[in-house]
C-alpha cells in the first residue's frame, strides 16, 4: 500500500506540524500519529519534538532549527528526519511565512 | 505476583538518543496500541483460540465501564485499540461502543468471524472514517478453514468480504494465523485477498489458550518456518504481521517492523473482565498487571504494576544473550516460550537456529507445561465444531439410538 508521496522537503521554507496529527510525549521524545493516513512515527529526542512543535512560528524550518539551538554538527541529522516527517506528511508546507 | 522473571541487576538509566528499539525495551508513558477483547462469547469454537473463547463471562465490563476505558485511553493518548474476543460483534452494544472510541480519537481495528457483518453493517463500516475490520480466515480454502475454524465458517468469512468489497469498504484486512496446514497457501491467500481488494495480514501462532492443546500438530516445521522467512521477505512491504514473526529474524536478515516483544512495554491486553495482562497471548495469572476497575483505572496498571516494571527491563542474562542472533530476534516470544514450559531467558520454542527444538527436547518428563485458568470454551457440542481433533464424540440420546437391543433383558 503506498501512500501518496508528501511534498519534497525544503528547509528554507515555512512549515508546519499536520493538523491531523498528535504528538504524545514520551521519555525519549514523542510518538507522532496521523489520524487522517493513520501513520505511526516517532520523535526519537526532545530537541527534535521541540522543533516540530515550533516549526509554525518560523519563517523556514532551518530558522526554527537555529532558534531551538541545535548545533551545527547535528543540523544534517534534524534535515533529514523532518524530511521523514515531510514524506509521511506529519508535517506540511505553509502557505505564509 | 509471584516471581515471573529470573532475576535482573537493578535497571539501568533509560538511555538517551539512540535505536527506538532499545527505548521501547523500558517501556512507553502509554502503550503504542493495545488489544481490548470486548467478549468471551463467540459463535465458533476456533480449535487454536488464544483466549479459550467460547462462553460469556458475567463479569464483563457493561457499556458504561467500556466508555469510561475509551475515555481513558483518549486521555492517554493511545490512538487505537485492537478490538477482539470471543466474537466483539456478538455484543450488542458493540455498534455503540465503535462509535464511541471513533468519537474520541481511539481508532478501532477490530477482528471478526464476519458472522454479523450483513450488507446492512458492511455499507455502515464502509461509511465510517478510523475503522478498521479484519476478517479471520485460516485456510484458503474451506477444507483447510474448517477444519481448525468449523464447518461453515470459511462460507461466513467469504460472505463477509462480499459484502465489505461491494460496499466499497477500502483496506479491510483478510487475517491469517500461520498453520503446519496452511503455510503452504500463502501465494492463494494473497490472491483470495487481492480478489477482495483487501490485504493480507499474517501472525504467528501461539500456544495460547485452546492453542496450546493443539500447538504441536500445527506449529509450521523448520522447513515451513524458512519458506515463510524468505516469502516475507518477497512480499512483506504489501502484507501486515503485527510483526508477529521477530523470531525469524534469526534466519539473516531482520524483517521489516519492530523485533522485540512488545508486552508489557508497547502493548498488553485489556480481556472482557477489564484484566489487564501483559499481551493478548498472555492470558494467565503470572502475567496479570490488575485490573481497569481498580483505583487509578488502567493508567494506573499500566505505569505502576510491578509487573509490567519488572517487563521493562532489558534482559541481559540467560542462555539467548549469548547467541550470536540474539539482536536479531531478543529471544522470541515470552508467550510461546511460557505455554511450552520453556524458560523465559531462553530460547522460543520455534528458534530458527534450532535451540528451541533442543529445549523441548530437555524439558523434564515430569514437567506439565503452564495453562491458563482461565476458559470460557463451550461446554457442550457447537454447530460446525472443527474436526481437527477428531470428530466429538457425543453421547447416544436415548439407548436405543446406539442398538436398538441395547439394554432390553433378552432373558
Amino acid at each position: 500500500m503506498t501512500a501518496p508521496a508528501g511534498v519534497a522537503f525544503d528547509a528554507d521554507l515555512p512549515w508546519r506540524r499536520a493538523g491531523s496529527v498528535a504528538l504524545r510525549p514520551e521519555p525519549f521524545g514523542a510518538l507522532v500519529y496521523h489520524f487522517g493516513n493513520r501513520k505511526l512515527s516517532f520523535l526519537k529526542s526532545k530537541t527534535l519534538v521541540a522543533v516540530v512543535e515550533a516549526l509554525a512560528e518560523h519563517p523556514s524550518a532551518a530558522a526554527t532549527l537555529t532558534a531551538c539551538g541545535v548545533p551545527d554538527a547535528q543540523r544534517g541529522a534534524y534535515v533529514k528526519a523532518l524530511a521523514d516527517l515531510a514524506r509521511s506528511q506529519m508535517i506540511e508546507r505553509r502557505e505564509t511565512p | 505476583m509471584t516471581a515471573l522473571l529470573p532475576p535482573r541487576p537493578p535497571a539501568p538509566e533509560r538511555p538517551v538518543g539512540g535505536r527506538l528499539i532499545d527505548q521501547f525495551e523500558y517501556g512507553l508513558d502509554a502503550p503504542i496500541c493495545l488489544t481490548w477483547e470486548l467478549t468471551y462469547a463467540c459463535n465458533l469454537a476456533c480449535a487454536h483460540c488464544l483466549s479459550s473463547s467460547g462462553r460469556r463471562d458475567p463479569r464483563e465490563l457493561s457499556t458504561a465501564e467500556a466508555e469510561a476505558v475509551i475515555d481513558e485511553l483518549q486521555r492517554m493518548q493511545v490512538f487505537y485499540v485492537n478490538v477482539g474476543g470471543g466474537e466483539p460483534t456478538v455484543r450488542p452494544d458493540f455498534w455503540h461502543l465503535l462509535d464511541y472510541a471513533i468519537g474520541h480519537d481511539v481508532g478501532v481495528k477490530f477482528s471478526t468471524n464476519g458472522i454479523k457483518l450483513d450488507k446492512a453493517r458492511a455499507a455502515q463500516l464502509a461509511r465510517t472514517d478510523y475503522v478498521d475490520v479484519q476478517i479471520s480466515l485460516d485456510g484458503a480454502t474451506a477444507e483447510v478453514n474448517d477444519r481448525v475454524r468449523g464447518t461453515g465458517s470459511y462460507a461466513t468469512a467469504i460472505r463477509a468480504l462480499e459484502n465489505l468489497a461491494e460496499a466499497g469498504m477500502k483496506d479491510f484486512k483478510v487475517s491469517v494465523v500461520v498453520t503446519r496446514e496452511n503455510a503452504g497457501q500463502l501465494d492463494e491467500f494473497k490472491a483470495l485477498t487481492d480478489s477482495f481488494g483487501a490485504q493480507l495480514r499474517i501472525t504467528r501462532l501461539r500456544p495460547s489458550g485452546r492453542g496450546a492443546d493443539v500447538w504441536d500438530q500445527l506449529h509450521p516445521t523448520m522447513a515451513q518456518q524458512k519458506d515463510l522467512y524468505s516469502w516475507l521477505l518477497a512480499n512483506g512491504e504489501k502484507v501486515l504481521t503485527g510483526d508477529s514473526f521477530f523470531h525469524l529474524s534469526a534466519f539473516g536478515e531482520a524483517l521489516p517492523g519492530l523485533n522485540l516483544c512488545g508486552a508489557g512495554r508497547v502493548v498488553c491486553l485489556i480481556d472482557p473482565v477489564g484484566d489487564v495482562y501483559a499481551c493478548p497471548f498472555a492470558i494467565h495469572e503470572n502475567f496479570l498487571a490488575g485490573n481497569v476497575r481498580d483505583e487509578g483505572g488502567f493508567q494506573r496498571v499500566w505505569q505502576s504494576s510491578e509487573l509490567f516494571a519488572d517487563l521493562r527491563n532489558p534482559q541481559t542474562g540467560g542462555a539467548c544473550t549469548k547467541c550470536a542472533h540474539f539482536d536479531a530476534c531478543r529471544g522470541g516470544c515470552m508467550a510461546a516460550k511460557f505455554f511450552t514450559g520453556l524458560p523465559l531467558d531462553g530460547p522460543d520454542p520455534e528458534c530458527v537456529q534450532g535451540y528451541g527444538e533442543t529445549a523441548l527436547a530437555a524439558r523434564d518428563l515430569e514437567l506439565v507445561a503452564p495453562r491458563s485458568s482461565v476458559d470460557h470454551s463451550h461446554t457442550g457440542p457447537v454447530r460446525g465444531q472443527p474436526t481437527l481433533l477428531g470428530m466429538p464424540a457425543l453421547p447416544p440420546a436415548k439407548i436405543c439410538d446406539e442398538s436398538p437391543l441395547a439394554g432390553l433383558d433378552l432373558r
